[in-house]
């Protein structure tokens, strides 16, 4: 299949940025969405021009590294689906497909396609912990966990942090990974000593960082390749309503 | 947003029930009018009551106003380089339209108040009379004013379907069941307001009430 790319070209971080117009051709549907954007580098390198810069790691995945905005669609049109596992068979010949990078103030362009995701690292440095010894791992079953939080926690615990959820989000809010990376933690017994100086914690670097408030819009649950869903920010919600509630020497934010 | 949101759904409760008793004729519906002035007596001189539920609201309005515009500076300065290519709306249409639908709901707001409390723009204009005011407001050869009446009330509607539904999340609703049963709810308090405040314009221009 024959492709016409629109893809945003950015020298660097201070560099104004363009959509250049590439042609590839011969692209086959069993191609990854990566690996056709592989051939097209191949053929600039060869042509003598700068090859476009993207994310990228696994290719499987699970690492959270790669993330395009594909025809106005985080990671693509497939749901559930990152960039890297997208595959060429989902768009059809003569297709005209714009890619862009990330678009949040929370995430500066450093070029062409990569952007800065050092925000999601202040977020998760800012609570996304548990206080536990170190050495060997202690015997699973020692402490209980409800099926049900369990399995709440484990849904949670699946984000992979690559930021298509800001990506896709009206306002700009990363809440729905932030919401993520509280409740995997606050649903679990290990979780509970720093519950509500996690969540105050987490929420004010959110806030720092630049991202937008969460309107509960919807966007990002639907676009989130681990499929997130939305109610995790009602836990989250919660858990922040009860932490600004106390008082005392436990005084999150304190 | 949500508590005030909250606060602001009640009156429109309120404020639906009150217009229903138009059905009970004119002179319940006039009594009712004027019963609103006099909540309160003897404990409160007056109008008293009324003036407190009015500055009550107006808080809650701005209060709302100024979340809304806090969300949306802060949505905007999230973003300063926009998409080239953007889906429209892959997720609630509603949540979406929220900030256009509530400048729109607030122009409806002070052109209501002009019309049929103040009476400035009502064409009979009695305050001692709200039931004809009410009449000759919707009369049809006045269809535009019917119009504009329906637009706002769908756009509450609107507003409505996510807002509560908003409101419940932001208050802490966190389960998935949970989140189907406050969006079913957030449907039924748009859709039953909706109805409420429609049938009374549909009435008069049909002649229902006259």
């Amino acid at each position: 299949m024959n492709l016409t790319l629109r893809i945003w070209r950015q020298k660097g971080p201070e560099d104004k940025g363009r959509m250049v117009t590439y042609q590839v051709d011969d692209v086959s549907p069993d191609m990854s969405f990566l690996e056709m954007l592989d051939v097209l580098n191949e053929r600039l390198i060869l042509a003598g021009e700068e090859p476009v810069a993207f994310d990228h790691d696994c290719r499987e995945g699970i690492c959270g590294m790669c993330g395009l905005m594909i025809n106005g669609n985080a990671h693509g049109p497939q749901r559930g689906t990152t960039a890297c596992q997208l595959h060429m068979r989902q768009f059809k010949d003569g297709d005209t497909i714009d890619i862009e990078p990330w678009r949040a103030r929370a995430f500066p362009v450093i070029k062409d396609l990569v952007v800065n995701r050092n925000a999601f690292d202040k977020i998760i440095a800012a609570g996304g912990f548990i206080t536990a010894p170190t050495g060997s791992a202690p015997e699973a079953h020692s402490v209980p966990v409800a099926k049900g939080n369990a399995d709440a926690a484990f849904e949670s615990a699946a984000c992979i942090g690559c930021g298509a959820c800001v990506a896709a989000c009206p306002n700009g809010s990363g809440m729905l990974f932030t919401a993520a990376k509280v409740t995997q933690l606050s649903l679990l017994p290990q979780g509970q000593p720093e519950r509500y100086t996690r969540v105050i914690g987490m929420v004010d670097a959110h806030d720092e960082a630049g991202f937008g408030g969460c309107t509960n819009a919807g966007e990002c649950t639907v676009v989130c390749p681990k499929g997130i869903p939305l109610n995790t920010i009602g836990r989250l919600n919660r858990d922040y309503l009860a932490a600004t509630a106390k008082r005392g020497d436990n005084t999150p934010g304190s | 947003m949500a508590v005030t949101g909250i606060i602001l759904v009640l009156f429109l409760v309120a404020h639906m029930l009150g217009n229903l008793k138009v059905f009970a004729g004119a002179s319940s519906f006039d009594h009712y009018a004027h019963w609103l002035r006099e909540i309160g007596k003897p404990l409160l001189p007056g109008v008293w009551f009324l003036w407190i539920m009015r500055a009550a609201l107006l808080v809650s309005v701005v209060a709302h106003i100024w979340a809304a515009t806090t969300l949306a500076l802060r949505a905007r300065a999230a973003r300063p380089v926009q998409y080239a290519h953007r889906k429209k709306i892959q997720g609630s249409y509603a949540a979406r339209t929220m900030r256009w639908g509530g400048v729109i709901i607030l122009l409806f707001v002070i052109y209501h108040l002009l019309d049929l409390t103040t009476g400035t723009l009502n064409p009979v204009g009695d305050p001692s009379r709200p039931y004809a005011n009410v009449v000759a407001d919707f009369a049809p050869s006045r269809w535009y004013v019917t119009l504009f009446y329906t637009l706002a009330v769908v756009s509450v509607g609107f507003h409505l379907r996510h807002g509560v539904f908003s409101a419940l999340r932001s208050l802490g609703q966190q389960t998935p069941q949970g989140e189907r049963r406050a969006k079913n709810v957030a449907l039924a308090v748009a859709v039953l307001l909706c109805a409420g405040y429609l049938v009374v314009p549909f009435a008069v221009l049909t002649g229902l009430v006259s």
